[in-house]
């Protein structure tokens, strides 16, 4: 590797050691009351990954937020080609998707609890709400501004539907569906984690929500840690994925 | 109006009759939702009423503190950054992957830290609103034309001078697409903090409302916000255009 590929990789670890010394300056104002040192917080995460109810907290999450992902994303893409497809149904819902976008979803959660009830599915409903609009949007900005040339040479060759869908479509517009699904992920994950912060029992949310009710600062920061560590490594990698893809098309 | 408009404006109506006819009809019970046009009499009751006058006062005070101090933050750190690539490449990542990150996940921290008066829900709208204004303005920065800055130079112009005559005016659209994302976040971040915990507020009440099963306050207030949160959004992303506009004819 050149000296140059290096660089973004050595820009994330000055950027992790600032933020860990950020942290420790912090913790060092705020005294041992109010938060837990870095040091303290990753040894306190070892050991609740080392017990047996986290692991049952941390999977209820998974799950959730599993379905939730799937259904954003489906339903996300769904929409955006259709939207993307179609000048006049783009025109007429854009606007609605947009506005969507910009409310404060939260407030609707007394509706979804009371449309699914308590437990699994109003979790999944939630963490989806949040993540199929940013699907949508990029899905249809990305159909919209294919070079109709592709389409056109598509058609020459006679393929059918699904190929042309398949083989030139969806390579084509790949890249910017990718930024919004990256940005799907990430809503639909605070989505998931807000749904579990009320009318749950379990899951790594509610586990945040009891933990403010006892005060047990440990345990926040250690939650906190872990949900910033996966949301962050994730999103990295995946942005890794990003800059290749638009790369390839250029 | 363009024919979309008229179509989007057929649909939203034929939505909202869809829903007042299942829940006259019965189809969806009283105890779910009430129909449409009870909610509207009831937020005409209800504000006329004064009963929600501190909690509005308060909410929608909080969300232009934390979106005001976002927005002028944001755009001194973008132009203090702008010339800097050094420490601009370190924060990339971070900007990049900031918003994959839950931030109410710091909520708990911030309540211990600060209690549960107003500073922790100003800090998570501020936190949510201010990197997108940050971003925001180096992207606009990173557009204005050269000659522009050369002229800047020719006139012997300050760095503050040339960023409040020239740099920052060039970008105005950009960030004005800064603010319009920062009043939302703002929104979203301060009423979501409210209804994970606070003692006032619209976001707070809607969470007692819900607690309470008390429809005939919650619904009203869910539609406040929605339609307060959609009006400002729509009345900026107008003013985005017009800037726009008037940019790319100069």
């Amino acid at each position: 590797m050149t000296a140059r590929s290096w660089r973004p990789t050595i820009n994330s670890l000055i950027l992790i050691a600032a933020l860990l010394a950020a942290w420790q300056i912090l913790f060092e104002f705020a005294g041992n009351q109010a938060m837990t040192s870095p040091a303290a917080t990753f040894r306190y995460l070892g050991q609740l990954l080392a017990t047996e109810t986290f692991w049952g907290h941390l999977e209820e999450t998974s799950r959730a937020f599993f379905f939730a992902l799937v259904i954003a994303v489906s339903l996300g893409l769904a929409i955006g080609f259709l939207l993307g497809a179609h000048r006049l149904l783009g025109e007429i819902f854009e606007p609605m998707l947009v506005a969507f976008y910009s409310v404060p979803k939260i407030t609707l959660y007394p509706i979804i609890l009371l449309a699914f009830g308590l437990g699994l599915p109003a979790k999944i409903a939630f963490g989806a709400i949040h993540g199929i609009v940013p699907v949508a949007i990029f899905t249809m900005a990305a159909v919209r501004n294919l070079n109709p040339i592709l389409l056109k040479t598509a058609r020459i060759l006679r393929l059918k539907p699904g190929k042309i869908v398949g083989a030139v479509l969806l390579p084509a517009a790949l890249p910017e569906i990718f930024t919004g699904l990256r940005l799907g992920f990430s809503l639909t994950l605070i989505g998931t984690l807000l749904g579990e912060m009320f009318g749950s029992q379990r899951g790594l949310g509610y586990l945040l929500m009891t933990a403010i009710g006892l005060q047990n600062v440990p345990l926040i920061m250690a939650v906190t840690l872990l949900i910033v560590l996966f949301a962050a490594s994730v999103s990295t990698l995946l942005i890794v994925i990003d800059h290749r893809l638009h790369r390839r098309v250029l | 109006m363009t024919r979309a408009a008229y179509y989007r404006l057929a649909f939203i109506v034929a939505g909202i009759l869809l829903l007042e006819l299942l829940c006259r009809t019965g189809v969806i019970d009283r105890l779910t939702m009430q129909p449409p046009s009870e909610m509207v009499r009831d937020l005409a009751v209800l504000l006329a009423s004064g009963a929600m006058n501190a909690a509005m006062l308060k909410t929608f005070l909080n969300v232009a503190v934390a979106s005001g101090v976002a927005v002028v933050a944001g755009i001194a750190f973008g132009v203090a950054l702008h010339g800097r690539r050094a420490v601009r490449q370190v924060l990339e990542p971070l900007f990049a992957t900031y918003y994959a990150i839950p931030i109410y996940a710091f909520y708990p921290l911030l309540i211990i830290l600060f209690g549960l008066g107003d500073a922790p829900q100003i800090l998570i709208g501020f936190a949510l609103a201010v990197v997108a204004v940050i971003v925001n303005t180096l992207n606009g920065l990173d557009r204005v034309s050269r000659v522009l800055v050369k002229t800047a130079r020719v006139y012997r112009l300050g760095p503050i001078a040339t960023a409040l005559k020239i740099t920052l005016p060039s970008a105005a659209p950009y960030l004005l697409t800064g603010v319009r994302l920062a009043v939302a976040y703002a929104f979203i971040g301060v009423i979501g903090a409210e209804f994970i915990m606070s003692r006032t507020g619209i976001g707070y009440e809607i969470s007692f409302a819900y607690n309470n099963f008390d429809n005939k306050i919650m619904y009203p207030l869910i539609l406040l916000i929605l339609a307060v949160s959609i009006a400002v959004n729509a009345a900026l992303s107008q003013w985005e255009k017009i800037l726009m506009r008037r940019r790319s004819r100069s």
